[in-house]
């Protein structure tokens, strides 16, 4: 009987209680999580295609990584999607910099401005990608017609073929649609500096530009490294731009990591290559990630001392 | 040479003026004090002359030259604020040598003159620390530091020690004064707490609502305040004031008793004069047990209300002519609430001012 007793059976239920609570949200997690990645992570050892299901029973090894290794047309992406990643972050940095220095100084309308200033994060990239689209067509292009009615240019400028003018393009795309990004964590920074230290520096012999890389830029460092961490795991992803403004063309001249996997998941439907790709791209995103992250740690471990 | 002259100073912000035509000449190597009630327009007046705030009208001239149109930089003065205001991302060593290396000077320099300015202030265990690292004493130490190494013309201090607890504050105290006896130099020196501007200044400059009220040294602020106002600002706790009037030679108080006109101000004082007799806590004492026990003195019975024995002394509460006053009893004498006590008023320090202007009646 002692079992029983309604003490025991108290004590058990308070032990697993914890546990029975927290059982759906590991199953969420596990079903939606959990699962696909394992399933993902091993369908990129095996030749699993779309078309063939039982390709998905042939275990293969590292066969997709060390093919992998030898393919130009992934290292090319890889490459440029680096390059991509660190002009648009580059870019989006100094812009949103200096938007959010301008927006600093002013003292009217400066809400409005900082509202104004969002608007194109509220945009699907589907459509800005569109956008940009009719604004870089080289027969019917708003930016093409504004150039010859200028006299600037007298031939149509092929913005979306020519190699590097289609890499800009897509990058300039990517920049207008997130340097508020930056300009909004910056300006934040700018707004929540203390006063203090920038006259002292100003007492202790800075000029303007001085204050600005010795005291101004340090302290706002932190807050640049939030906006690269966001970003870096957003351009590291970015697809949608990429794809409806050249999907990857002209002849894969700008294929991005994730355009060429979606390409070689989908239109080839080789699935476990394309599995294969995308964990080492997620490597590449851990690292950029991580390194900012660590940035702003570093960065962040004086800012008590701030007042 | 650094003598800093402020000619007609004003500073307005939008509509209301803040500092209302400041005349004041600061002499190379002295030690000024500005010091007025919250908002008076110390801290204004203090920055036009760093160069932190425009200028409204008149100049300012450091080392005889008008420096309005000068930036901080180009002004060679060094400055200390309430917050510290150090550089949270530089260890105790670059906040030091900060100044240094934007005026390009060797590492070598910078590292010895650092060095220097760490041992004169007792910095030498912190110099790798970041100021997130330090405690509010420390702080302040830095920044202190950090506008001596520059060895400028003149040193600003805005309330440099209002966030320090009292002990400190007591302490470092003892420090500026110290540092301002080795690296002899022209300061100015904000605060509110008049203690302050009593053991550290060579002249007081007392301000209110952005006029100069009175600039003298402090024992002439103290002993012979042109206005009720610093007669109330400076000394603690502050001096009792007795409105009354004027009437037969004697100052006559709500009550209807008379106390006689205080012998310095009997020249000027005018029959039927509203007036207000002050007379420090200090010359108001129990017979035998006050500072002074002979010259022109009115004894008076009075009740005491609270005492607060401080040991050798106790601050009395007690009431003359129906108006609050402190009295102080030196000795280590307990009193209690409700005790009838026969007190002395030593009449010849008391001043007289005028009730509708403030102003002394002192004979000058
Ligand atoms: N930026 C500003 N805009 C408008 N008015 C200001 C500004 N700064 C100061 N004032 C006003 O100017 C007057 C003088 O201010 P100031 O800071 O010089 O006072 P203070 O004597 O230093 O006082 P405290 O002892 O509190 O520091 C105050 O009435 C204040 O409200
Ligand atoms: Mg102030």
């Amino acid at each position: 009987m002692a079992r029983y007793s309604p003490k025991r059976l108290f004590r058990n239920r308070m032990n697993l209680v914890p546990f029975l609570l927290l059982l759906p949200a590991f199953m969420v997690l596990a079903l939606v999580v959990v699962f696909p990645l394992g399933f993902s992570l091993y369908t990129s050892f095996t030749p699993y295609r779309l078309i063939r299901p039982n390709t998905l029973h042939v275990w293969i090894g590292l066969r997709n990584y060390t093919d992998l290794m030898g393919n130009g047309d992934f290292w090319a992406a890889f490459g440029r999607t680096v390059l991509f990643l660190t002009i648009a972050l580059n870019v989006e940095f100094l812009a949103g910099l200096g938007i959010a220095l301008l927006i600093s100084r002013i003292t009217w309308g400066q809400r409005t401005l900082r509202t104004i200033m969002m608007f194109p994060m509220m945009f699907s990239p589907i459509l800005v990608g569109y956008q940009f689209k009719f604004v870089f067509n080289d027969n019917i292009g708003i930016l093409n017609n504004a150039l010859q009615a200028l006299h600037l240019s007298d031939g149509a400028i092929a913005w979306l073929v020519d190699r590097n003018l289609a890499m800009f393009s897509i990058i300039f795309a990517e920049v207008w649609m997130s340097t508020s990004v930056f300009a909004i964590l910056l300006l934040a920074g700018l707004l929540s500096m203390p006063r203090d230290p920038v006259e002292a520096a100003r007492v202790d012999g800075c000029n303007p530009w001085q204050v600005f890389r010795h005291i101004t830029l340090p302290y706002i460092m932190p807050f640049a490294y939030i906006a690269m961490t966001i970003r870096s795991l957003d351009v590291a992803r970015a697809y949608d731009i990429v794809h409806v403004m050249t999907g990857g063309g002209p002849a894969g001249r700008t294929e991005l990591l994730w355009t060429l996997i979606a390409r070689t998941g989908y239109n080839n439907a080789k699935m476990g290559m394309a599995n294969a790709m995308a964990y080492i791209s997620i490597l590449l995103s851990i690292a950029f990630t991580y390194f900012f992250f660590r940035k702003l740690i570093a960065a962040r471990k004086f800012m008590r001392g701030a007042d | 040479m650094a003598e800093i002259v402020l000619n007609k100073l004003v500073k307005n912000y939008g509509r209301t003026r803040a500092v209302h035509g400041i005349d004041l000449s600061i002499a190379h190597q002295e030690f000024v004090v500005l010091v007025g009630p919250s908002g008076c327009g110390k801290s204004t007046t203090l920055r036009m002359i760093a160069g932190l705030e425009e200028i409204s009208d008149g100049t300012v001239s450091i080392g005889g030259a008008v420096v309005n149109e000068l930036p901080p930089r180009k002004r060679n003065i060094s400055m200390v604020f309430q917050n510290y205001a150090l550089y949270p991302h530089m260890n105790v060593r670059e906040n030091l040598g900060f100044g240094l290396k934007i005026a390009g000077q060797p590492a070598a320099d910078i590292a010895q003159r650092v060095d220097e300015a760490a041992e004169i202030l007792g910095l030498t265990e912190l110099l790798e620390r970041t100021p997130a690292e330090l405690s509010g004493g420390q702080r302040q130490r830095v920044a202190m530091g950090r506008a001596i190494v520059r060895k400028p013309a003149a040193f600003l201090f805005d309330e440099p020690l209002s966030n320090l607890d009292a002990k400190l504050r007591g302490q470092m105290r003892a420090e500026i004064k110290k540092l301002h006896q080795s690296v002899r130099t022209t300061v100015v020196y904000v605060t509110h707490d008049q203690i302050e501007a009593m053991t550290l200044a060579d002249r007081i400059v007392v301000m209110r609502a952005g006029r100069i009220e009175q600039v003298g040294t402090p024992m002439e602020v103290y002993n012979h305040p042109t206005s009720a106002f610093v007669a109330t600002f400076i000394g603690s706790p502050p001096m009792n004031m007795l409105p009354g009037t004027i009437s037969g030679g004697a100052v006559r108080l709500a009550d209807g008793s008379a106390l006689p006109v205080p012998e310095r101000a009997a020249d000027n004082a005018r029959e039927g004069q509203e007036v207000l007799l002050g007379i420090r806590p200090d010359d108001i004492s129990p017979v035998g047990h006050g500072l002074s026990q002979d010259g022109p003195g009115a004894e008076l019975t009075l009740t005491v209300a609270i005492a607060e024995p401080l040991g050798m002394e106790s601050l009395i509460f007690t009431r003359i002519a129906g108006q609050e006053v402190q009295a102080k009893l030196y000795g280590p004498r307990m009193v209690l609430p409700g005790e009838e006590l026969v007190f002395r008023l030593a009449l010849d320090r008391a001043h007289l001012f005028d009730a509708a202007s403030g102003a002394s009646l002192e004979a000058r």
